[in-house]
């Protein structure tokens, strides 16, 4: 498959690590702020192959793990509304909120469907005009725009039963409130390159200018990664902090001007609420007046219970990379994917299913 | 009038069920043992037997490649087969949901009788019930099946020993994803079709050139994973695979891209794991490529003392990484 | 949320696109990349193209790690 083949080559790669290993000769210590990247890095086994001076940490950049349970118990109870199908990408179902999770609620005959895209989850509202159809919309900026498009598409096409809850989150914003926190002193991140497919490479300058820690946007095989990590030994190694672009065939530093521009239409900047962290202001996107018919949460009244956090999880503090999956006492024994007690065991991309999945204790 | 539907009636035991099933299911189906349509198929057997039961839920009913009929017939000989057993009798029972067409049950029926003649098993006993609209999606078919097991084989998920080789008999993921696609509307260029086949006559070819054949297993839901891992648990010992040895379709690879699944933890209904003692897995593996349904058979790794219970992946990077079985359902990575 | 895949582009009608890849092929929305045309590779996240892939980019990048390779 183009484009995949060529960066899972195991001669280059082989290459690349030896090159690493001359390069460091102090140590680096890496956040790879996505989920996808933790997942890739899991299942090709690269930290092992990386020298000891290479520290890799996994960061919050899993847009199921960071969405409250407050967020949550709000999906679930749209859920229980009357005459609601509720429309979700895979990952959200299992994944616990304070008292249940959309897959219990749907085994309680709650309609939820699981959609890969938005645009099913319109063709379902065309389908069921007598119901309202709520996506529920997490995600950070790479999907941002998809909802955006969604949400033009029916305004267009005069749908009038789709709704979004809208749970986006912002990348940019939330790398500043770690760094801030100065929890943990990172030398270098691996930054999303999805995300950065969307927004370019600007919004990072703060990262090295404010902060001196190296930034290297990557692409998502073991060839990106790799050449990634290479770039942020040399800037590390000759302290030099910058942005750099290793995901080239995907990433400009400009972004995507449409995908921005449908953004900008259709949302303005809020505050969000992140599990692990609390409340950031400027951190998420809430749907602008001009489209808050779709809102899912003006629209529809509900009534949750207070959010409760379960006891023991420490979710946050892995999201935080202050913690690894390793140091929580629920690890694979409260907590697993069967019965997972936080999301991070259950999303796909979460730190604790990544290591539980891939690592030997 | 194929597009007669199945009503209510039709599973009540009336008339209209006895039309059902001699005009429709006996003609397919029939052997001396069916045709008596007594409550209960009589018979001789002595020797080990194998039994097994399966149920068949499959949504789609009708995918690339085959249709619950076909699966039911295969999943059943299979489960028998992998115990070294050679089948002989199934039994099959139709829940039909109010509405299915009368054209939809024939192309089922069809199905089954041209699996069980290439498996060389006859359907003995049957049942028909029709339940409420809403309360079976189109068609759920329950199977059991008898087999008898060769008197010096002794096959089992326990066996397996330290030093023992594994051999994989095919492609990997292309039920699942035959499945899936239809499911998700994907178009392919080169279809993928499911696997779905009986590997009885595999595995007698298998027996033949070794009697001492420690695991078999049919990596059905769950997939190649779940299937090694249940082998690592069982038996207390290590296995190690080396991922580039696993073969995969390119349309399967495609369609995982696409889907965000992990080939293996894709169904298949064609394929069987064996675990063989390391001095007879050439000779096995010559006879398995030689079977039309062996043809890409690849030994993919072995069994160790170490990590017991535990299967490792070496990744084409050459590290290595734990291969855990499925939790929960099969859900596609968005993220 | 990350998971993007590079696809190629076969046909296109309006806003939606046929794409392909390694045989499987799917309808998508382009509406994010109205500049693709048939035969370009994009990068496929949720149903919806994100970008139209650089070809000439990735080659380089492939250069590079290539030459990084034979570097002392």
């Amino acid at each position: 498959m183009k484009f995949i083949d060529e960066f899972r080559d195991v001669e280059l790669a082989e290459k690349v690590i030896a090159r690493i290993k001359l390069l460091s000769t102090r140590s680096a210590r890496l956040m790879e702020f996505c989920g996808g990247h933790t997942v890739s890095i899991m299942r090709s086994g690269l930290r092992q192959l990386l020298p000891p001076g290479v520290e890799m940490l996994s960061g919050p950049g899993c847009p199921v793990c960071v969405t409250s349970n407050a967020d949550i118990d709000k999906a679930i109870a749209l859920a229980g509304l009357p005459d609601v199908i509720i429309t979700t990408f895979g990952d959200m179902m299992k994944v616990p909120g304070s008292y249940s999770s959309l897959q219990q609620a749907r085994a309680n005959e709650a309609d939820i469907r699981i959609v890969y895209s938005t645009l099913d989850a319109l063709q379902i509202a065309k389908s069921n005009p007598t119901k309202s159809v709520i996506f529920i919309g997490i995600g950070f900026e790479t999907t941002a725009p998809t909802i955006a498009a969604s949400i033009l598409q029916a305004e267009n096409e005069g749908i009038k039963n789709y709704y979004v809850l809208c749970l986006s989150k912002l990348c940019p914003p939330i790398m500043k409130t770690l760094l801030d926190l100065g929890e943990i002193k990172l030398d270098g991140i691996i930054c999303p390159g999805h995300v950065s497919v969307i927004i370019g490479s600007h919004p990072y300058e703060f990262i090295p200018r404010d902060y001196g820690v190296a930034c290297v946007i990557s692409g998502f095989e073991p060839l990106d990664i790799l050449l990634s990590v290479e770039m942020l030994v040399k800037q590390i190694e000759t302290d030099k902090p910058k942005v750099e672009i290793a995901y080239r065939r995907g990433v400009t530093p400009q972004g995507n001007k449409t995908a921005l521009a449908l953004m900008d239409q259709v949302f303005e900047v809020g505050s969000a609420d992140w599990r692990g962290i609390g409340v950031v202001p400027a951190s998420g996107l809430i749907i602008s007046k001009k489209f808050e018919r779709f809102d899912a949460e003006k629209a529809f009244s509900i009534t949750t219970p207070p959010a409760k956090e379960p006891k023991g999880c420490i979710c946050g503090d892995i999201l935080r990379g202050v913690k690894i999956p390793l140091d929580c006492k629920l690890f694979r024994k409260a907590c697993t994917p069967e019965h997972p007690v936080g999301p991070c065991m259950v999303s796909s991309e979460g730190s604790c299913a990544a290591y539980n999945q891939y690592e030997a204790e | 009038m194929d597009d007669e539907t199945i009503l209510l009636a039709h599973g009540s035991g009336s008339r209209l069920s006895h039309d059902l099933i001699e005009k429709n299911f006996l003609p397919s189906l029939t052997n001396p043992l069916l045709a008596r349509l007594d409550d209960s198929a009589v018979f001789d057997l002595s020797g080990r037997l194998a039994f097994t039961t399966d149920s068949y839920v499959v949504s789609p009913i009708f995918f690339p490649g085959g249709d619950i009929g076909k699966l039911a017939v295969c999943g059943t000989v299979n489960d028998l087969s992998m115990s070294g057993a050679a089948p002989l009798y199934l039994s099959l029972s139709f829940i039909i949901e109010e509405g299915l067409t009368l054209g939809e049950l024939k192309k089922v029926v069809a199905s089954v009788k041209a699996a069980a003649e290439e498996a060389g098993v006859k359907v003995v006993t049957g049942d028909t019930k029709v339940v409420n609209r809403g309360s079976a999606d189109k068609l759920f078919i329950n199977t059991a099946g008898i087999g008898v097991i060769p008197p010096d084989v002794d096959i089992s998920g326990a066996n397996a020993k330290a030093g023992d080789k594994i051999i994989l008999s095919g492609t990997i993921g292309d039920h699942g994803i035959a499945v899936m696609s239809q499911r998700e509307g994907l178009k392919f260029s080169v279809p993928v079709q499911s696997d779905c086949a009986p590997l009885n006559k595999l595995v007698s070819d298998m027996l033949q050139a070794s009697r001492h054949i420690h695991c078999l297993r049919d990596p059905t839901r769950g997939g190649l994973a779940t299937t090694l891992n249940e082998f690592a648990r069982q038996s207390g010992i290590g296995i190690r695979i080396e991922e580039d040895k696993i073969p995969i379709h390119d349309g399967v690879r495609g369609a995982c891209e696409l889907l965000g699944f992990d080939p293996l933890y894709v169904a298949n209904e064609g394929k069987l794991v064996a675990v063989v003692p390391p001095d007879d897995a050439q000779k096995i593996l010559t006879k398995m490529k030689r079977n039309k349904y062996g043809a890409d058979s690849a030994v993919i790794g072995e069994v160790t003392a170490d990590h017991k219970g535990r299967v490792i992946l070496k990744t084409r990077l050459g590290a290595s990484r734990i291969l855990d079985m499925l939790s929960g359902e099969l859900l596609p990575r968005i993220c | 949320m990350c998971l993007a895949v590079p696809v190629k582009v076969v046909a296109i009608e309006g806003n939606e696109a046929d794409v392909e890849i390694g045989g499987v092929r799917r309808r998508v929305s382009i509406v994010l990349t109205p500049e693709a045309k048939v035969g370009d590779y994009v990068l496929l996240h949720t149903g919806y193209a994100i970008n139209v892939i650089n070809e000439a980019e990735a080659q380089e990048t492939l250069k590079i790690l290539e030459e990084m390779a034979s570097l002392e």
